[in-house]
């Protein structure tokens, strides 16, 4: 199923319908977050809008917010990750999927970045927030 | 890259202490308690009366003295390392302001004395009040919070009230720059309050455009850490002000930083509405791993019916601490009357240094940080060759292509005599050391640890390996910080007898 990003490092992959979205972060995001020990999951039934923070990841580094790549309302969370947040890293674009979501606007999928631009996003120092 | 501390290492390693409990021996005593016949009188129901002793360590005297003067031997604190710890402001404390917090006539009240009881601590804290209200530029003073954040917490709830006191109830946002302490977002979410994040310019300072657009009549509050955690003055901080103030939302200043500028400027008097300040950063009372800390708070005239209770008064019979009956207080953050200890040590730090002493605090502590930094230009990268406020960013980032990470960097520290300095901080900066060196240390201690500092750099790319497996002059060299977060093992099982045994 093809994937698209986010500048802020998350990826949404469409069911075959199109009216539903999994989102979870990129393998450069899990890199830059270092081990992750602990995911707050989104309550299911709760609507985000494009954006909007939707997950909280911790590592020992620090905790990061996930923002939602496409608007809509949550109707899964990984519970996977409860016990074993370690899949975030190993599987970041598998197992490791962080939620679901039933879009509100499945045609903002094709405003968002594929691999390629992505790809360029990130060697273009798009990982490099801010300074440095 | 994590070395595994397992329990045959702990063993092997010689300087590693047992715990009192593998060094009780049976029968051994220091004190003797007086033996209680009968059921003491203490109003302790029967049901939570133990029925066997509890499994406490048996040692003479000698024995636990040696324990801990051993243990203390471990420990780096400001009185044995330098600390260039940045945004926490980790300064040498006065012995002078120990010997004040340890008089009897103040460590030996008892917290439920009454005020005519106590007027001595209250007229200390009273001035302490005055003498806060006139650095801060603020109209009231409440010395209640026990820390930092809960500094933050108070002037939110004061916000929020002042608000609902108004009727204007859909103020609800709080903005924060991302350059922010990370505990304001945390604080206003414990508020009650929505939190909104405003991204800095390349340059590290609030974008007023960006600021400008989200700024509506739903704003309660703009919360700015200054100086910033990038150790930056903001260039517009009276254009941020004028916005903020202009759509009817209040400004606070995070002042865990006024380290930078105590004595020189006053929050006040650069528009701030609300105020915290850290004494145990800025008025060198110590850092006490946890608490007691201490986050007084200052605000101006319009928000001053909001301070929470009870309130410190000065009347014609002297000091009194009042519960007045207004219902526009946020009422009681804390107990009593806060951290006096601590409250005591920053009163003694003010009047040391006085009206002259403190300005010189501040101006040394950015000349230190300054020079540090232009020490160490060219070793990494950091924000540009521009001056610095009291603390100054590194980026670690070249040493990547080595293996080599911040965390990695500051274990290397460890091992050439220093404290580590703040990684991961802020989180803006790829790969963040943030140094803090405040106004304490001498050149000559500046100077070494550059030296040391450029050193340990130039060996993360001659021999990484040896600094992934740093420190090695440690105690404990790298504990699992993953598996001890995700599987926390919160007892002891390792030693017999004693209650930590069940598990």
């Amino acid at each position: 199923m093809e994937k698209r990003y986010t500048q802020t490092h998350e990826w949404i992959a469409l069911n075959e319908s199109g009216s539903e979205g999994t989102v979870g972060i990129t393998d450069f995001a899990q890199k830059e977050v270092t081990d992750v020990v602990f995911v707050e999951l989104p309550r299911i039934g709760k609507k985000v809008p494009k954006g909007g923070e939707a997950a909280i990841i911790e590592s020992v580094k620090a905790a990061f917010s996930i923002y939602a790549p496409m608007g809509g309302e949550i109707i899964a969370g990984n519970q996977a990750l409860d016990s074993n947040p370690a899949l975030l890293n190993q599987d970041p674009l598998g197992q490791g999927w962080i939620f679901r979501l039933k879009l509100d606007n499945p045609s903002e999928f094709s405003s968002l970045m594929d691999e390629k631009a992505y790809n360029a996003y990130l060697s273009d120092g798009g990982g490099q927030p801010g300074h440095g | 890259m994590t070395i595994r501390e397992n329990s045959e290492e702990r063993s092997a390693r010689p300087d590693m202490h047992p715990t009192l409990w593998e060094i009780s021996r049976s029968g051994a005593r220091g004190v003797r308690p007086p033996v209680v016949s009968g059921s003491p009188a203490f109003g302790i129901p029967d049901v939570s009366m133990r029925e066997t002793p509890p499994g406490l360590p048996e040692l003479s005297e000698l024995e636990a003295v040696r324990h801990f003067t051993n243990l203390s031997h471990l420990s780096r604190g400001v009185d044995t390392h330098f600390i260039p710890l940045g945004s926490c402001t980790m300064k040498y404390n006065p012995k002078v302001s120990d010997k004040v917090a340890s008089l009897p006539g103040f460590s030996d009240l008892h917290p439920r004395t009454d005020p005519e009881g106590m007027e001595g601590l209250l007229e200390a804290m009273g001035t302490l009040s005055d003498l806060l209200r006139s650095l801060l530029g603020m109209d009231g003073v409440t010395l209640a919070p026990a820390a930092g954040a809960h500094g933050e917490l108070t002037g939110i709830l004061i916000a929020r009230k002042y608000f609902e006191a108004r009727g204007e109830t859909s103020r609800k946002v709080i903005l924060v720059p991302d350059s922010a302490h990370g505990t304001n977002p945390a604080s206003a979410s414990m508020g009650g309050m929505v939190v909104r994040s405003i991204a800095s310019k390349p340059s590290g300072h609030i974008d007023t455009v960006a600021l400008e657009k989200v700024l509506s009549d739903e704003t309660a509050m703009v919360m700015i850490t200054a100086p910033s955690t990038l150790g930056l003055f903001e260039e517009e901080l009276s254009e941020v002000v004028r916005l903020v103030h202009k759509v009817g939302a209040l400004v606070y200043m995070d002042g865990a930083n006024m380290n930078a500028f105590l004595g020189v400027l006053k929050p006040g008097d650069l528009g701030f509405d609300i105020v915290h300040i850290n004494t145990h950063k800025t008025l060198a009372t110590p850092h006490g791993g946890g608490g007691p800390g201490s986050g007084p708070v200052g605000v101006k005239s319009h928000l001053v019916p909001f301070l929470p209770t009870p309130v410190i008064q000065k009347t014609d019979r002297g000091y009194s601490f009042a519960n007045p009956d207004d219902p526009r207080s946020i009422g009681p953050v804390r107990s009593f009357l806060g951290s006096t200890g601590v409250l005591l040590r920053a009163l003694s730090y003010v009047l040391l240094l006085g009206r002259e002493g403190l300005p010189k605090v501040a101006l040394y502590a950015l000349l230190n940080a300054n020079y540090l930094k232009k020490r160490l230009e060219g070793v990494l990268p950091g924000e540009g060759p521009g001056l610095c406020a009291h603390e100054f960013v590194l980026s670690a980032k070249p040493l990547s292509a080595y293996g080599v990470h911040a965390g990695d960097l500051a274990k290397g520290l460890l091992d050439a005599g220093y404290y580590a300095p703040t990684i991961h901080f802020p989180l803006i900066v790829p790969e963040a050391l943030m140094i803090e060196p405040t106004e304490c240390e001498s050149k000559s201690m500046l100077d070494e640890f550059a030296d040391d500092f450029s050193r340990i750099v130039e060996r993360a790319s001659s021999h990484p390996s040896e600094l992934l497996a740093a420190p090695a002059r440690t105690p404990v060299s790298r504990p699992d910080e993953v598996l001890a977060a995700r599987d926390p093992v919160l007892k002891d099982t390792t030693v017999s007898g004693g209650q930590f045994r069940k598990n």
